[in-house]
């Protein structure tokens, strides 16, 4: 327990729900985004998966959206400690995606429109723990929210859910991302508050 | 890591804006831009933390500015812009962040454009600019409500006055002072092409404030030539849009 503050009580939720340490509930949708949001038309949008130079997988707007699509309710917690409860998305899960792809990298590096990149281990992207999501409360995926599309990885801290996603590369060695590379944890597992290196 | 700072100065910008200045004996020294988190304990063990720009400048000192603008249903804001008094203890952890930031050895222009509290961070930048005497010409586009709420005025206009590479422009989106060209009204396209540098000498833009003035202002900036990669943007609070 930290240094108690003289006079402070606080405002504890009156509901009695579980959150991850540090983090507080809202029930808006803040934003944080490093630059200007880009926007990015359909007809131009693709998204790949690959390792090394080769693109292993490749799918434009319309064959991505002919892939089977789920409904996904979940929790999601900002490192910047405010976390939303039962949010709704529709996407694609990262197992359809990555069907038939056969691969011994270990690690994934996840890169966007407007360069923006994250890194995680591969195996958190799979086994139903990660989708695609291109709608958001039942409309279109706003591009603030990153639409057309972003990574939904729910488990970990939501920067970790790229925004305007535009692909996947497979690698053997781990290399930080974006705010990985600014003094973020590499993992970023919310229940363990791994907000900051050294968490 | 989280540090003990003693407050050792307390200012009223505003009527609903403090400036706290705590002593840190271990502060390891910050970037212009960089924040902390300042972590609230009540006696029983429950504790809040928010995070806070720092707007004091880089320096070698163990003092750290926070200027915190009370939120009407706030949970920290009120305690630290009500009851905090001067000798109080406060934990905080940081300086954070490393991408939002100015450099003392950058030499390149920089454009600032700041929405209400969101001129903290770009205020560090500003003073950190004086402080190593760095002579990068700054340009700043501050958009608040009215002329009562903007931070740092005094200050402000002392140090554009005697710095002839620092110049400031105000815009008021509700009230404006007697006699102000324009009339109140959120930043525009047009505001921008003619308040901040022009994107053909490449400045480094940063822009700060609520969600969806950020939002326009980097699209503004982006309309008028700014690349991406040179336009840093750092949002807070709701996003005024849809939940």
């Amino acid at each position: 327990m930290g240094a108690i503050s003289r006079g402070f009580s606080g405002r504890r939720s009156a509901t009695d729900v579980k959150l991850p340490p540090g983090q507080y509930l809202t029930t808006d949708f803040p934003v944080l985004s490093a630059g200007p949001t880009p926007r990015i038309a359909l007809d131009k949008w693709e998204f790949t998966i690959g390792e090394g130079t080769n693109v292993l997988k490749r799918w434009n707007w319309k064959s991505f959206r002919e892939l089977p699509a789920e409904t996904i309710t979940v929790d999601i917690h900002c490192v910047t400690r405010w976390s939303k409860l039962g949010t709704v998305w529709e996407g694609v899960s990262l197992d359809t995606l990555f069907a038939g792809v056969k691969t011994d990298a270990e690690f994934a590096l996840v890169h966007s429109y407007g360069d923006y990149s994250t890194n995680l281990p591969l195996e958190d992207l799979m086994s139903t723990q990660a989708w695609i999501a291109f709608r958001f409360d039942d409309d279109d995926l706003a591009p603030e929210h990153g639409g057309p599309a972003r990574l939904l990885v729910p488990h970990l801290y939501f920067w970790k859910s790229a925004k305007w996603v535009r692909g996947i590369t497979l690698m053997h060695e781990d290399h930080p991302g974006f705010w990985e590379n600014f003094g973020y944890h590499n993992y970023g597992d919310p229940w363990r508050e791994q907000r900051y290196q050294g968490d | 890591m989280w540090r003990v700072g003693t407050v050792v100065m307390l200012h009223d910008e505003t009527t609903t804006a403090r400036t706290i200045t705590l002593e840190v004996p271990d502060w390891p020294g910050h970037l212009a831009g960089q924040h902390v988190d300042v972590r609230l304990t009540a006696a029983d063990g429950y504790s809040a933390v928010r995070t806070y720009s720092i707007a004091s400048a880089t320096s070698l000192e163990k003092r750290v500015e926070l200027t915190v603008e009370r939120l009407p249903n706030g949970e920290v804001s009120p305690y630290l812009t009500r009851q905090v008094a001067v000798g109080d203890r406060l934990e905080l952890r940081g300086p954070i962040g490393g991408w939002f930031v100015w450099r003392t050895e950058q030499t390149e222009p920089v454009q600032l454009i700041a929405g209400g509290s969101g001129l903290v961070p770009l205020m560090a930048m500003i003073r950190s600019r004086a402080a190593f005497g760095s002579s990068a010409p700054f340009r700043l586009l501050y958009s608040v409500r009215e002329p009562g709420a903007a931070f740092y005025c005094d200050e402000l206009r002392r140090r554009s006055e005697n710095d002839r590479s620092l110049s400031l422009t105000y815009a008021y989106t509700r009230a404006t002072p007697k006699d102000w060209p324009r009339p109140p009204g959120r930043i525009d396209a047009a505001l921008v092409e003619e308040a901040a540098w022009p994107s053909k000498i490449i400045p480094t833009c940063y822009v700060c404030g609520p969600t969806p003035f950020v939002e326009s202002a980097a699209g503004f900036l982006s309309a008028c030539g700014h690349a991406a990669d040179k336009i840093k943007t750092e949002r807070f609070g709701p996003t005024g849009g849809r939940k």
